[in-house]
């Protein structure tokens, strides 16, 4: 069974319709890269998923269970949605990690917060606490040796190269868990010597079985990376296929043109 | 008169100015937040009417809100709501809320969405969000402003005097009534050294804040 199925999912802003009925599947562990120029809606797509976004049509099923369908958009509140969006961790082109906490602190502070909450509701036994945060700063440190930065556990974001910065999100983004990392152009901020070293990382993922749902414009690494590759134009999917189908067979005049455009 | 009869004579006068603007600091930081939540609230008639609210206290003299607030009850009630000390702890809170507030909305406006964003993939609450992540680069950012705003207030406490409260600036021009005149320009003394240590510890906090940049 995939362990995400999109179904029909449209967005508009006010008039702007910027995704028109994206529906695909992915398996576990599947890597999908999507492709596409500025404003075919790959970014929306992402948020969407993420619930950074609220579509207006569509349903989105993670392990078989719908954790968005917008015919029941007026029953979600804000605490399901908490739960909801945690099967999706997602990794910002601009890092986003926050400037007064440590690398460590910054990896451990919403696990930390969600086991102080389970205690509060009773959900995990206050006399587990202690093995709980244990437990949080060790996966904090084992991600952090993962993505290369053992080293920087109490340095803080403004000390740290973007790329470093960035392998620390995608570090924060797992510390959650999630059945789907998604990344929204985590290498646009970064020089090329920098990009290596995030992409270095997400193979590394790719390694492990993590399922990923990454938006790039690296086509050399989307077609080292992905298992399958998405082609978006104008909020709809246009192609969609394995890298070699995509970029190597594509008579998709669009697509292509999209191509060759980078290879000037 | 000696010297040391005058200066204790402004101490006692520096006691009244320092509980108004310990009692106003106290009362407007939190009053302030309150305000500029109305203010960015996206319940539109609130945010408006919170805006021409904080246009009406920004906009008028804060000696002529001390009168008001002293002596408009009387008029319509036949009796004041407050004493000459409750009046100028009550405009001085309304006006210095006012004031921070503006203060806190830029504040907090200046934080950019990717961290409200980081928060919220994370699973955190808007209250967790608030609190954990925005707060403190809020309170790093707006203390520079924040430093002057307050600096003002140690000032501005001269005009309680304006309704009879006898802070040091009265206190010196009681002298005055016996024709000396050298108390009233030692009231700066006091004021210097009140400014100057607030700024001392607006520094240390600026220093202890500089741990990390945004």
């Amino acid at each position: 069974m995939a362990i995400l199925e999109v179904q029909n999912i449209q967005k508009s802003f006010g008039k702007n319709e910027v995704l028109k009925g994206i529906s695909f599947e992915l398996e576990k562990g599947e890597v999908m890269t999507i492709i596409g120029s500025s404003g075919s809606g790959k970014t929306t797509l992402l948020r969407c998923l993420n619930y950074l976004e609220v579509p207006d049509n569509g349903r989105i099923v993670v392990n078989g269970e719908a954790v968005f369908n917008s015919e029941e958009k007026e029953n979600y509140t804000e605490a399901n949605i908490r739960d909801l969006r945690l099967h999706f961790g997602l990794v910002f082109q601009s890092f986003n990690l926050f400037p007064q906490y440590t690398v460590l602190e910054n990896i451990m502070l919403a696990p930390t917060l969600k086991v102080k909450e389970g205690i509060k509701n009773k959900s995990i036994p206050s006399q587990e606490k202690n093995r709980e945060m244990s437990c949080i700063r060790e996966k904090a440190l084992e991600l952090l040796e993962m993505v290369g930065l053992s080293d920087k556990v109490d340095a803080y974001p403004f000390q740290l190269s973007g790329g470093q910065q960035q392998r620390v999100a995608i570090a924060r983004a797992l510390a959650l868990k999630p059945d789907i990392l998604c990344f929204d152009e985590p290498t646009s901020a970064l020089d090329p010597e920098l990009t290596v070293e995030v992409l270095r990382v997400i193979k590394d993922l790719k390694k492990t079985g993590t399922t990923m749902i990454i938006v790039t414009h690296e086509m050399e690494f989307a077609r080292n990376v992905s298992d399958r590759v998405i082609y978006m134009r104008d909020g709809l999917i246009e192609m969609d296929g394995t890298p070699e189908e995509v970029f190597d067979l594509s008579k998709n005049e669009h697509l292509n043109k999209f191509l060759n455009s980078g290879n000037l | 008169m000696g010297f040391w009869e005058v200066t204790l004579s402004l101490l006692a006068g520096l006691e009244q100015t320092c509980l108004i603007f310990a009692l106003t600091l106290v009362l407007a930081l939190p009053l302030g937040l309150v305000i500029s939540f109305g203010s960015m609230s996206k319940f539109k008639p609130l945010a408006y009417i919170t805006k021409i609210f904080v246009w009406i206290i920004r906009g008028v003299p804060l000696m002529l809100q001390v009168i008001i607030v002293f002596y408009v009850p009387g008029f319509i009630f036949g009796t004041p709501l407050f004493s000459r000390f409750g009046s100028v702890i009550a405009a001085f809170v309304i006006n210095y809320a006012c004031y921070f507030s503006e203060i806190y909305r830029g504040g907090i406006q200046s934080i950019s969405k990717g961290q409200y964003e980081a928060g919220q993939v994370l699973g955190m609450t808007k209250t967790q969000i608030f609190f954990k992540i925005v707060l403190m680069q809020v309170v790093k950012r707006i203390l520079p402003p924040m430093s002057n705003e307050i600096i003002t207030l140690v000032k501005d406490t001269a005009l309680a005097r304006v309704i009879m409260i006898v802070e040091v600036i009265q206190a010196a021009q009681d002298f005055a009534a016996y024709g000396l005149m050298w108390p009233l320009f030692y009231t700066a003394v006091f004021y210097l050294i009140f400014v100057g240590l607030l700024s001392l510890l607006f520094g240390r906090f600026e220093k202890k804040l500089n741990y990390y940049k945004t």
